[in-house]
């Protein structure tokens, strides 16, 4: 027999309860989504806090003292890392846009998919193993190089570029595709001169993204391209100096004035990255209002 | 591919241009079917309208015209869709040819949003690599037949997107007559539109016919009135009756078409 209608109004010994359990729950979320904000303003605060001193315009164009030496900068990293990353952009961007566009527009559905799991699982390798398996391939009974540690670095970039290259190309509306068809304009031709250009922003989002994620990367740097010689070097043959390997080291040395180096190259690493997300943010947006605005 | 003057020409001496026969028409989605032996003449130079309730199949029978039908995983046509007698389904017949000689315009405005104005009216013919002099030309001349150049001549170079809705249909419509087809299929061309975007359309369509055969399928059954010479009635995959629009709408032969325009279903 069910409670009559008031009866079930005036119970408010179990709406109190659940009331209550409501707030609860609600408090410790909010107290998450605080903390996951609080941890990213206490590492870019203590960063900027303890390396800010040692930044200086010295410190950004001077190469590296030798080791046990104090004073020295950072140019010859920025300098490394900037070819290093640039030649991994070169082979991965190319290809994981040319994955995207193929597994979306072309391929058979569960081809696509099947891909789509690869790139996971791929995206889930532990960094260092990406380096062993490079260094088994190209710097074992060699030395150590740029190029080596810009393939490692391709390898990471790749998953991110197709991945979101598969996004963004799928979030372009059918009807585009069909008007395309229906004007008898071929399939590749389409692709070229309607979806990409469509998807464009958002391309250049998953790009950006993949730059900015393997800019900071170390693992593989450890293994492919940490034993450098000195002043500036360019020539991605011998290993090059880069800002993760100049953080490791300088953290790793007795001497405060090296720490303080260490942060100060935190910071420089923490801009770069920092400026790279914003802008893809906003390409991202642009791109979505863009595909929105029909 | 026709130019509308040896249209005339070929008008002139007794050929006609743009005709669409359907002999036997299966559509299929998977095991579905959906068009059931169809027969039905598009004539040149005359608005058809297929009307009939939703999931009738009259969307799914405008786009075996063009063969947009075989575009969608698992679908299949079967019977004969001939265009001045030549099969379309033939497979000496190449699908893009197809598609240039049968335009078509979609429920929802669907300009590229990346082009302008004038690169949207001219996207079909620059991707079939007609001359760089010619497309000036060819793409006024689509826009003045779409009734819209008055209202772009000054921002062709603005973005397709920017125009209002019942524009960008016009613009779509520029498109594909920009390619010159000889058949324009239109399907729910103002169901997304405002009455006064609908009737301008409806205006339009009316000075199209002198170029180009025109199948229009629409759910308003107002519409069909007011700008069809011939309205089918398709039910269930099937065509009802199909008959000069007045007969249609006054004294239909069959029962279920009485029903249908007196608005008993549907």
């Amino acid at each position: 027999m069910s409670a009559p209608a008031h009866a079930l109004l005036l119970d408010r010994g179990g709406l109190r309860r659940r009331r209550r359990f409501n707030r609860l729950v609600e408090a410790a979320a909010t107290a998450a989504a605080l903390l996951a904000v609080a941890v990213l303003l206490i590492v870019v605060g203590s960063v900027l806090v303890k390396g800010a001193g040692a930044l200086s315009l010295h410190f950004l164009t001077t190469p590296m003292a030798l080791f046990g030496e104090p004073g020295g900068g950072i140019s010859n990293a920025i300098a490394g890392s900037a070819i290093m990353v640039a030649l991994a952009a070169a082979m991965a961007i190319p290809v994981g846009l040319l994955v995207a566009i193929y597994t979306t527009e072309f391929a058979p559905r569960r081809f696509g998919h099947a891909v789509g799991f690869a790139l996971d699982v791929l995206n889930g390798v532990p960094t260092i193993v990406t380096g062993i398996f490079v260094f088994g391939l190209l710097v074992a009974g060699r030395q150590q190089s740029g190029f080596a540690a810009s393939v490692a670095l391709a390898i990471v970039m790749l998953p991110i570029v197709a991945r979101t290259g598969q996004e963004v190309l799928a979030l372009v509306p059918g009807t585009l595709k069909e008007a395309a068809h229906a004007l008898g304009i071929a399939r590749w031709r389409t692709t070229l001169r309607v979806t990409v250009p469509t998807a464009a922003g958002g391309l250049i989002t998953g790009a950006l993204l993949a730059v900015a994620r393997v800019a900071g990367e170390t693992a593989p740097l450890i293994l492919l391209s940490s034993i450098f010689g000195q002043g500036v070097l360019t020539d991605p043959r011998q290993a090059l100096a880069s800002i993760p390997i100049f953080i490791f080291r300088s953290s790793e040395a007795p001497s405060p004035e090296a720490h303080t180096q260490a942060w100060a190259a935190a910071l420089v690493l923490i801009a770069v990255v920092l400026v790279l997300n914003v802008i893809a943010r906003v390409l991202y947006a642009r791109s979505r209002s863009k595909m929105g605005a029909r | 591919m026709q130019s509308g003057e040896s249209r005339e020409i070929l008008a002139a001496v007794g050929r006609e241009i743009g005709n669409v026969e359907l002999r036997g028409l299966d559509a299929w989605y998977g095991d579905n079917q959906a068009v059931k032996g169809v027969d039905l003449t598009f004539s040149s130079n005359r608005v058809t309208a297929i009307i009939g309730p939703s999931g009738c199949g009259k969307s799914t029978m405008v786009r075996c015209i063009n063969r947009m039908h075989e575009e969608i995983a698992g679908a299949r046509a079967g019977g004969q869709v001939l265009l001045d007698g030549i099969d379309l389904y033939d497979p000496a017949v190449d699908v893009v040819a197809v598609r240039r000689a049968v335009g078509m315009v979609f429920q929802k405005p669907n300009p590229f949003p990346t082009m302008s104005v004038f690169d949207n009216v001219v996207s079909g013919l620059r991707l079939s690599g007609a001359p760089r002099g010619e497309m000036e030309d060819r793409g006024r001349e689509a826009l003045v037949g779409a009734g819209l150049w008055d209202e772009v001549k000054d921002r062709l170079g603005r973005p397709g997107a920017s125009l209002s809705g019942g524009q960008q249909q016009r613009l779509c419509i520029a498109r594909a007559l920009a390619v010159e087809p000889e058949v324009l299929l239109m399907d729910e061309p103002c169901s997304a539109l405002d009455p006064v975007a609908t009737l301008r359309i409806e205006e339009l369509i009316g000075e199209l016919k002198k170029r180009v055969t025109i199948a229009i399928v629409t759910h308003n059954m107002q519409q069909a009135a007011r700008v069809a010479d011939t309205t089918a009635f398709m039910l269930s995959g099937e065509l009802v009756e199909v008959a000069p629009t007045e007969k249609v709408f006054t004294n239909p032969d069959d029962e279920r078409t009485e029903q249908y325009v007196s608005g008993k279903f549907g």
